[in-house]
């Protein structure tokens, strides 16, 4: 077998599997649950409770979503690509969740009788792994506009293109800074280079260029564009109906929690906290969701950009800051 | 365009001393390191404005277990009166209410009042009185032209229901004292 990448640590493969089982759970407990907090959360901004007639305190709502998407009769435009037209909400779901394979949630830890690292896997390459990915949705995306045999699709998809593709460069510059310091580009090493100090504080310029990148990249307010309502209808998802529609939410969500991982992994200190090492993924969690917070807090505030706007922060303010950065951070790196 | 502006004054005489040149007030130009500072600190109020919000808590009315209090005076489902110490109705069946009534939703159908066993205190009383309450616009005329203080607004709002028919309260139903389900507004709330 061809070795792709140099991995830190690996296990017997039935622990990977495990491994991967948990997450997938995991990730699959707090998106759903992540849908009812925005909107509960946007409520108390709007100074109303939000949904809370479902279950206890509203929290069974995300089930009687997912009732009433997976209910609903599975139709296809006739204009569409029918395969094609499929493999959007497919494509763009899998590059969110593989991306959750390089999150580290913990150090290696003692588990049963062998040490068991608290990650999917650690390889070497984590952030171009972490890009190429993340930059997979955008197929997803086009494809679905294209597919659709609609205009408005096709428009939607093309704004989504551009923007991730602009702002891919940004959020790839932001994270450099912390690359060099750290002086590694495997996110376990990442994280252990904040031992002394988190990065978002000598790299707090980086820290605010990528969650700006961050919020453009997961397509949310103010940068959530490609579905402007106003003039697009839904963007590229307007031709999808039921749960092909809700793996675009759901991937929406699953993408607002990596890029909040990442941003804690590189600038947050990763699972480091107070505590024995079994609270590492709690810290994790707990510092992940926090971002996920600012994600719904930003989207309380802001109103959307115009599409002009968006590019000319893309490139003329975030990318300048970026470099910036880089430059200041290299030059330091040299010198001390 | 002096002519004008004397023509304009004679016209419109509190023209004559208004000034002519006005200050337009204007922002500092957009873009630049000045205009991206000025984005950052004004987002960051936007987010301290909003947060501010979730700190003074919901307003909202959890309508169906809480309600909003009503005004004495509001102008809610009517109800028919009867006097307190002979249990006579009130209504004398002289179909002014129906008469005053602008959407023509009140229709009565008077009766003469068999001496023996009086519904009414006058000469005759309402055999049918019925509201409909799917045409009612509740302007409260029908309680200003009764003369007989026998028909009044009340407070109750709730009165949704599955069929039109559901809808035309009859004198019995307007009678009956209804369930008190509204909230009336305290002094001073």
């Amino acid at each position: 077998m061809i070795s792709l990448a140099e991995v830190g640590f690996a296990e017997a493969t039935w622990i990977l599997v495990l491994k991967s089982l948990v997450i997938f759970a995991v990730i699959f407990a707090i998106v759903p649950v992540l849908t009812v907090i925005e909107r509960k959360v946007l409520g108390r901004f709007q100074q109303r409770y939000g949904p809370n007639r479902v279950g206890p305190v509203g929290l069974m709502q995300p089930l009687a979503d997912a009732l009433k998407l997976i209910g609903k009769e599975a139709f296809r435009p006739q204009n569409s690509v029918a395969g094609l037209w499929a493999l959007g909400p497919i494509l763009v779901v899998f590059s969110g969740i593989t991306v959750l394979a390089i999150l580290p949630w913990g150090n290696v830890q003692e588990i049963g009788n062998g040490p068991v690292g608290l990650y999917g896997i650690d390889v070497s390459i984590g952030v171009l792994y972490f890009f190429a990915f993340g930059a997979f949705a955008f197929y997803g995306l086009l494809l679905g506009g294209w597919a659709s045999g609609s205009k408005y699709s096709f428009l939607g998809a093309m704004r989504s293109a551009a923007q991730l593709i602009s702002y891919e460069v940004s959020m790839g510059l932001a994270l450099l800074g912390a690359i060099m310091i750290a002086g590694s580009l495997s996110l376990t090493e990442v994280v252990e280079a904040q031992d002394d100090v988190w990065f978002v504080v000598p790299q707090i310029l980086g820290f605010l260029t990528f969650m700006v990148a961050g919020f453009a990249e997961a397509n949310r307010a103010p940068f959530d564009l490609p579905e402007a309502d106003a003039e697009l209808v839904a963007g590229y998802q307007t031709e999808y109906g039921g749960m092909r529609w809700g793996s675009f939410m759901l991937a929406e969500y699953i993408e607002m929690v990596v890029i909040s991982g990442i941003a804690v992994t590189f600038f947050l200190g990763g699972w480091m906290g107070p505590g024995p090492g079994f609270l590492d993924p709690i810290w994790m969690l707990l510092k992940t969701l926090s971002l996920v917070f600012v994600f719904f807090w930003v989207r309380a505030t802001l109103p959307r950009l115009r599409y002009d706007q968006l590019m000319s922060l893309g490139w003329k303010v975030l990318l300048p800051l970026a470099t910036l950065n880089i430059l200041v951070t290299a030059v330091l790196v040299v010198v001390f | 365009m002096s002519d004008r502006r004397d023509n304009g004054s004679q016209e419109f005489p509190y023209l004559a001393d208004a000034v002519e040149v006005i200050s337009v007030q204007r922002g500092p130009t957009p873009g630049g390191g000045g205009g991206a500072f000025r984005a950052f600190r004004e987002t960051l109020r936007g987010l301290k404005t909003t947060m501010a919000r979730v700190f003074e808590g919901p307003v909202t009315i959890q309508y169906p277990e809480e309600k909003t209090p009503v005004y004495p005076r509001f102008r809610g489902r009517h109800k028919l009166h009867r006097f307190e110490d002979t249990g006579l109705e009130k209504c004398v069946g002289c179909s002014l209410c129906a008469a005053a009534c602008p959407a023509d939703c009140i229709r009565v159908v008077a009766a003469e009042n068999d001496p023996e066993d009086r519904v009414s205190a006058g000469e005759r009383y309402a055999a049918v009185y019925e509201i409909n309450m799917a045409r009612c616009i509740f302007c409260g005329y029908c309680e200003v032209a009764c003369p007989f203080d026998a028909i009044t607004m009340g407070h109750e709002y709730e009165l949704a229901d599955y069929n039109r028919s559901d809808l035309i309260f009859t004198k019995e139903m307007l009678l009956a004292d209804p369930l008190e389900r509204t909230p009336l507004r305290r002094e001073g709330e």
